[in-house]
């Protein structure tokens, strides 16, 4: 599956410039789960994931004990939650489940059970 | 915002490998939920939203001295607050920033701006140059905004949202050169016209209409198309007269024009640049467009002249809590930051963006408070660059108007004044909505931002390496006061929830862009304010 979505990219797009990775259309082409924070999430949750606030806020993931739950962060990236945008359609399953293994063992957070693309995939159901 | 670019959002579908179409979409919906949450689905995918303006409001009847709080100094807030006092309300506003004008927002040279995580960029544009990192159009068919514009002396001029001299640019399509738009538009026009005039020629089309409509359709084919006798579209005076010469017509002994030579219609299917020509034809995008004389913040600041002794300037509000007596909101003073405060109303008009809202501790029923949890911030950046010279204009021939490109910056717009004058300039070097470009853009620093499209437009345009000076960006998931660009509705929220958001909750009734059906719209907000003080009205008035 993975194959086949990345045929479906056109080589130019993959690309790097320098440290980083441009996506060409709708969904993302970044496939690791450090490119995936540092292209995506860093946005809002920072590069040091302590968040930001303003007129309203955006979570710190830093020890951050929401995520000791895998399913949770699967079900917040894949369907968002308030300010928080789903990225169900710009995701596949492997960058989603690659993302939260990411957050969950960095920033402080040292959850080893790594989730896996099917749980990403039954999450969706 | 802007600001809405439903049509590149579409390009963007385009991309998505699932391959539904807008109106297979269309149909689905309307089979599936009724004719009302149809129109809803049109609405917001930019069909048929006509303005509903009315002309001006009238609130007749006597409010007996009753008191609305406003949270919001947008236009929405405003808008609210200038009706309400005329019909006889005490008003007050609260607002998160120090200006009024929320999202209808300009940067000038001076200006400074700091974004979540801390960073500040400042404006270091020359003079009376800018850019509006919000809203930055309005159509025609927004009479309500025009309206307000008019009433308050807000001064327009001509937004080109077409220019058939800018660029289509494909970046593995022509060899990476951009492709004027006019050419791109007669030569697939022409060519298509060409093989319709075949096939119709060849009888194809004997069962689809008759003869004599066929001869018919043989006339219109050469004329849209610019065929010759023999129905081809090629290089010669008559396909130049739409596409361009190679020379020009000129005067004196060498005036004889040259015909220039068209491009493949293989070539241009490939590029998919045709998508572009058809967001030109977006009802939203149509000719005539408007900008306000000087920055889109003119009409903001047009409101608060109006209503600016209303307003209290960096209120963040913490709370709102309502009973069957009024409202009581909690607030701290930014500027001076200290205890909380309270201010109290009969009612409340509550326009602070569902990003916000959704995590304050807010008095409404189930059904309300699901509608503000449902609906997601779009992001968005837009970033504007200023040159020693505006090359695009002396060398390109670009006075205005957008060029289109797959490069990660998405547009170069040009600006739409002061033309044809020495000096520097200040154009729209990137605006991303939605989508991929958009989250990655938003995750750089703002110095990166503004590298990154200098280096990307100069595909487009060499004349940046020589000509850049500098830049900012603006990211709108990073904005302070919004946490994101606009109400990003699914068609699955909007059916479910779209009317509990608009409801009145006991004293507390929402407005703003997010509650109409015009998302991202300037004009969508005042509609939606225009809306929620009339039912608010009415309820005064009956009680």
């Amino acid at each position: 599956m993975l194959a086949a979505a990345l045929m479906l990219i056109p080589a130019a797009s993959l690309a790097q410039d320098g440290q980083r990775v441009f996506s060409s259309g709708y969904r993302f082409v970044e496939m690791s789960g450090e490119e995936l924070f540092n292209n995506v999430c860093r946005g809002c949750h920072m590069g040091d994931g302590a968040g930001a606030s303003g007129a309203g806020s955006y979570p710190s993931l830093a020890h951050n004990q929401n995520l000791q739950s895998s399913a949770y962060p699967i079900a917040l990236i894949v369907r968002g939650q308030r300010a928080m945008p789903p990225f169900g359609d710009m995701m596949n399953d492997d960058q989603v489940a690659a993302v939260v293994n990411y957050v969950r063992t960095h920033f402080g957070n040292d959850y080893r059970d790594a989730v896996t693309a099917k749980d990403v995939k039954d999450a969706r159901r | 915002m802007h600001f809405l670019e439903r049509g590149l959002k579409l390009n963007h579908m385009q991309d998505e490998p699932s391959g539904v179409r807008r109106r297979d979409l269309l149909s689905l919906i309307g089979a599936m939920a009724g004719s009302a949450a149809m129109y809803h689905a049109m609405t917001s995918l930019g069909f048929a939203s006509e303005s509903r303006y009315q002309g001006p409001i009238k609130l007749e009847g006597d409010p007996k001295g009753a008191s609305v709080l406003i949270l919001g100094a947008g236009l929405a807030g405003m808008t609210a607050a200038l009706e309400l006092r005329n019909a006889g309300y005490k008003v007050q506003l609260l607002e998160y920033n120090a200006r009024a004008g929320g999202r209808n927002w300009t940067l000038r040279g001076g200006d400074s701006f700091t974004e979540l995580g801390g960073f500040t960029q400042k404006c270091e544009f020359e003079d009376v140059l800018y850019i509006n990192p919000g809203p930055w159009r309005i159509p025609y068919h927004h009479r309500a905004l025009l309206d307000y514009c008019k009433r308050l002396n807000v001064a327009l001029e001509s937004f080109i949202q077409l220019n058939h001299n800018a660029y289509l640019h494909a970046t593995r399509a022509f060899g990476g050169a951009p492709q004027r738009i006019r050419a791109v538009k007669a030569d697939f026009q022409g060519q298509i016209a060409e093989l319709l005039a075949k096939s119709t020629k060849q009888g194809r089309l004997d069962e689809a209409i008759t003869k004599e409509d066929q001869e018919i359709l043989l006339q219109a084919l050469r004329s849209w198309g610019a065929l010759d006798r023999n129905y081809n579209y090629k290089a010669n005076l008559f396909s130049a007269e739409t596409r361009g010469y190679a020379t020009a017509p000129g005067g004196g002994l060498a005036a004889m024009p040259v015909p220039s030579e068209p491009v493949a219609l293989s070539d241009i299917l490939k590029s998919r640049v045709w998508r572009y020509l058809q967001n030109f034809a977006n009802y939203n995008f149509q000719t005539t467009m408007f900008q306000p004389v000087g920055g889109m913040d003119m009409i903001g600041k047009a409101f608060a002249r109006e209503v600016g002794d209303l307003i209290r300037y960096n209120a963040k509000v913490t709370g709102i809590a309502q009973n069957d007596r009024g409202v009581t909101v909690s607030f701290v003073d930014t500027a001076n930051a200290g205890e909380t405060q309270t201010a109290t109303a009969d009612w409340c008009v509550c326009t602070i963006p569902l990003s916000i809202l959704s995590q304050l501790p807010l008095q409404v029923g189930t059904t309300m408070k699901s509608a503000i949890d449902a609906v997601p911030y779009a992001g968005a950046v837009k970033i504007g660059l200023q040159f020693k010279r505006r090359f695009w204009e002396e060398d390109d021939a670009i006075y205005g108007g957008i060029s289109y490109t797959d490069l990660p910056i998405r547009q170069i717009a040009y600006p739409n004044s002061a033309f044809n004058r020495t000096g520097r300039g200040v154009l729209l070097g990137a605006y991303l909505f939605d989508g991929a470009n958009a989250y990655e853009f938003t995750a750089m620093p703002p110095q990166e931002r503004v590298a990154r499209a200098v280096q990307f437009g100069a595909a487009i345009h060499p004349q940046y390496k020589a000509e850049f000076e500098n830049g900012v960006a603006v990211a709108w998931h990073r904005v302070p006061f919004t946490l994101g660009c606009s109400g990003d509705w699914s068609e699955e929220g909007r059916t479910q929830h779209y009317r509990n958001l608009c409801q009145i909750d006991g004293r507390i009734v929402l407005a703003g862009e997010h509650a109409s059906a015009l998302p991202a719209w300037q004009e969508g907000a005042i509609l939606s304010a225009l809306d929620a003080i009339t039912r608010l009205h009415q309820r005064v008035v009956k009680t």
